[in-house]
């Protein structure tokens, strides 16, 4: 950080600028200037707020993705299947026990395992053939895709969630000042904020496991360099199992959460394998900080986009994707190699 | 007159005089219906539907046996053409029953032109401008477009249940506006004022920002959304608190949304929607109808009840057969006596009554159903009301819905129809 702010003087003090905009934007009271220009504060709000549980719902499916990218060079198409398989699961494993919670632990287990199948019985076979694996993950989404159609049909399902996390919160964020001066508190879907917390927790948990212990020391170095890092002794298939299955994993979960407070239905799948792609792309392949601010700036971008122009929303995702790929093609925060 | 060159002569090369044969041939009808793509399910219903049509008829119309062709497209308008003209040159078919689109039948307009003595009686497609815009002479329509499938459903609100201030939320794209501007003007000319009006891009999943931005002062928000879309609209809307009442248009209520897994779904129950059918309309004719196309098929083979898609191919195919019957299979001098029969008559069909006006578009009946619960745990429509003889300029003079301009995300001005705005 202090590094950071010695080196890029300018950018820093330009980002903590925006922070100081950001934070101002969301506790002051607005003036009816700012209303006039930018609309009801409690618009803004939500905006803001959908875009960043939007924002971690991506970072939940791109961070394996960008993972198992940066260590294994694997492009794997087939991880939005890996999302929508573990969506479905969810869904059959919390109507049939009606424990929403319970869905987690068992399709992450579930669709970890398929991944472990997946790096054991495919991608080892063919190591370092990247056409060759691109091409097989795609005819793995293809094969996938048509199970799960003939399983579970063509139509959209919901997950539903639990009674205590149904309905809207009141956060301590004053939306409005009624004109007799008494606040209005803003109210925001209690299972977006619990999703926001969850996300921020698993990114949190994910950097200390990666900066911190042994096997993040392991998967670091893996990154950097995997030929030197096998050379030394260790048992890189063993690194890469884990952090396949951990990704897929991850994926499974964001497919219950994404059943929750989206819907999950045939194509599902290739939307977010799009979307984890960009989210890659802009972050900086095998970055978890990367994917994160990768992510959230692309669920922020959809939402504001949605609400304030709608007629351009669709087009923000890849203007800030082209705009990253022309003046800094390697990510905001990827390492040119 | 090469057609005509070129049919005498092959006529002459298999050795038959062509005069005497005209009238034993069979009538060739071309079904040009989707069968890939996200309307695969429905088109495959409208194809049973001109089976069961024909069948009933006896096969024959006119004293002429029928025989058809199928054409597959995939809801593309130049697969569409594509297969109509194999339907023509290859199939030499006299009639088409097609398309189901929007889109394609506005490509299947300007391809009619281009073969005046054959006609196209539309499938099912609903899009506004295939029959108002620089219509086809020989191209009919017997089912309600998109616009008119809207009718009905302001008054009702309005009258029935005392709503009338709305917002809106629709899709960004001709089929939601044309259905939106239906229920627009009818809940104007009623003096319903609309609040404020949300598009929403066809594809979007995250509608938490729109939501949010929902007015506070209103009775309803006029939903036209379906598919995908509506599901992940219902599930964050209750999510959010939902907190008032919800009207829909033509597609929010469909068996698509009705019959989605998980309770997203329950926010609909108690909306009142408007459509070409009421699945439980009590009119003996829809009765007699549903009755017979449950026979007809077996269960694994058909839909609980006639789909949309059905009743349009089930219609056309009516059509088709009672203006053959009336000019005696008849099919000669370009088909002008069978297009001037299909122009005239007017056509009983299992939705009512129904006439053409000037640009061989149909006058007919809109259907308003409520969401309930089905007492098993899902969804369904209940007939509620509906509204007779809404024609193609939805009761306004021709010079008066000129002036309103095509369908768009500001057209209609509520203002001008009697009602307010913002």
């Amino acid at each position: 950080m202090q590094g950071f702010a010695r080196r890029h003087p300018v950018w820093s003090l330009l980002i903590a600028l925006a922070a100081a905009v950001l934070a101002w934007l969301i506790f002051a009271p607005w003036s009816e200037g700012l209303e006039s220009v930018l609309g009801a504060k409690r618009i803004f709000l939500n905006a803001l707020f959908g875009g960043i549980t939007l924002g971690a719902l991506y970072f939940l499916v791109a961070s394996g993705f960008t993972l198992i990218f940066g260590l294994m060079r694997n492009v794997n198409l087939a991880h939005g299947s890996l999302y929508l398989l573990g969506g479905y699961l969810g869904f059959e494993v919390s109507e049939r026990t009606g424990s929403w919670l319970l869905a987690f632990p068992v399709v992450f287990l579930l669709v970890g395992l398929l991944g472990i199948v997946l790096q054991h019985q495919v991608f080892r076979r063919m190591e370092g053939e990247e056409l060759r694996q691109t091409m097989v993950t795609i005819g793995l989404s293809v094969v996938l895709a048509d199970i799960m159609l003939w399983i579970w049909g063509g139509q959209s399902y919901t997950i539903f969630a639990p009674d205590w996390l149904f309905g809207p919160v009141t956060l301590p964020i004053i939306s409005d000042v009624r004109d007799s001066g008494e606040a209005i508190y803003l109210r925001y879907p209690a299972v977006r904020m619990a999703i926001l917390a969850a996300a921020i927790v698993i990114g949190v948990a994910m950097w200390l496991v990666l900066n911190r212990t042994r096997l993040g020391m392991l998967v670091r170095a893996g990154v950097d360099d995997r030929e030197m890092l096998s050379a030394s002794g260790v048992r890189i298939q063993y690194v890469f199992l884990a952090v396949f299955a951990f990704g897929a994993g991850l994926a499974g979960m964001a497919g219950i959460v994404g059943g929750t407070f989206q819907s999950l239905s045939p194509g599902e799948d290739t939307r977010f394998l799009l979307a984890s792609l960009v989210v890659v792309i802009v972050g900086g392949m095998g970055s978890i900080p990367g994917a994160a601010i990768g992510a959230l700036a692309i669920g922020l971008s959809e939402q504001m986009g949605l609400v304030y122009a709608p007629t351009y929303s669709v087009v923000f995702t890849f203007l800030i994707m082209a705009a990253v790929l022309a003046f800094r093609p390697q990510g905001l925060l990827g390492e040119a190699r | 007159m090469r057609k005509a060159l070129i049919a005498s002569i092959s006529a002459l090369a298999l050795g038959l005089p062509s005069g005497a044969m005209a009238q034993d041939d069979p009538v060739r009808i071309g079904i040009l219906v989707a069968l890939e793509g996200a309307f695969a399910e429905g088109g495959a219903d409208g194809v049973r539907n001109v089976e069961l049509a024909i069948e009933q008829a006896g096969g024959s119309a006119g004293g002429r046996e029928i025989e058809t062709v199928v054409a597959p497209t995939d809801t593309t308008p130049d697969t569409t053409v594509r297969q109509a003209r194999k339907l023509i040159e290859q199939d030499e078919v006299d009639i088409i029953i097609g398309p189901l689109s929007g889109s394609e039948g506005i490509a299947m307009r300007d391809f009619a032109k281009t073969i005046p003595d054959h006609t196209v009686i539309n499938g099912i497609s609903g899009a506004l401008e295939t029959t108002w815009v620089d219509p086809a002479e020989n191209f009919f329509r017997f089912n309600l477009d998109g616009a008119q499938w809207g009718a009905g459903l302001g008054t009702y609100v309005v009258e029935e249940k005392g709503w009338d201030r709305v917002a809106t939320v629709a899709a960004d794209y001709s089929f939601g506006y044309t259905n939106f501007l239906g229920f627009a003007v009818d809940f104007c000319r009623a003096g319903g004022t609309i609040v404020e009006r949300f598009w929403v891009p066809l594809g979007s999943s995250d509608f938490g920002g729109v939501i949010a931005a929902m007015p506070t002062d209103i009775d309803a928000i006029y939903l036209g959304v379906g598919g995908t879309d509506a599901i992940n609209f219902l599930n964050q809307y209750a999510q959010a608190g939902a907190d008032t009442n919800l009207i829909g248009g033509t597609i929010m209520a469909d068996q698509t949304v009705l019959t989605s897994r998980g309770r997203a779904k329950e926010a609909l129950i108690g909306t009142p929607t408007s459509g070409p059918l009421a699945e439980d309309n009590p009119d003996p004719a829809w009765q007699d109808y549903v009755a017979a196309y449950r026979d007809a098929f077996p269960e694994d083979e058909r839909f609980p009840s006639p789909s949309l898609f059905g009743v349009g191919y089930y219609v056309a195919t009516l059509a088709a057969i009672q203006a053959l019957n009336e000019v005696d299979g008849d099919l000669s001098d370009g088909q002008a006596a069978f297009q001037e029969a299909l122009a005239t008559m007017p056509l009983e069909t299992p939705l009512g009554t129904v006439t053409l006006n000037e640009n061989r578009q149909a006058t007919g009946s809109v259907f308003i159903n409520e969401v309930v619960e089905d007492g098993e745990g899902g969804l369904k429509n209940e007939f509620k009301a509906r509204q007779d003889d809404v024609n193609q300029t939805l009761g306004m003079t021709v010079e008066a819905f000129t002036a309103m301009g095509l369908p768009s995300r500001t057209t209609p001005d509520c203002n001008a129809l009697g009602g307010n705005e913002g």
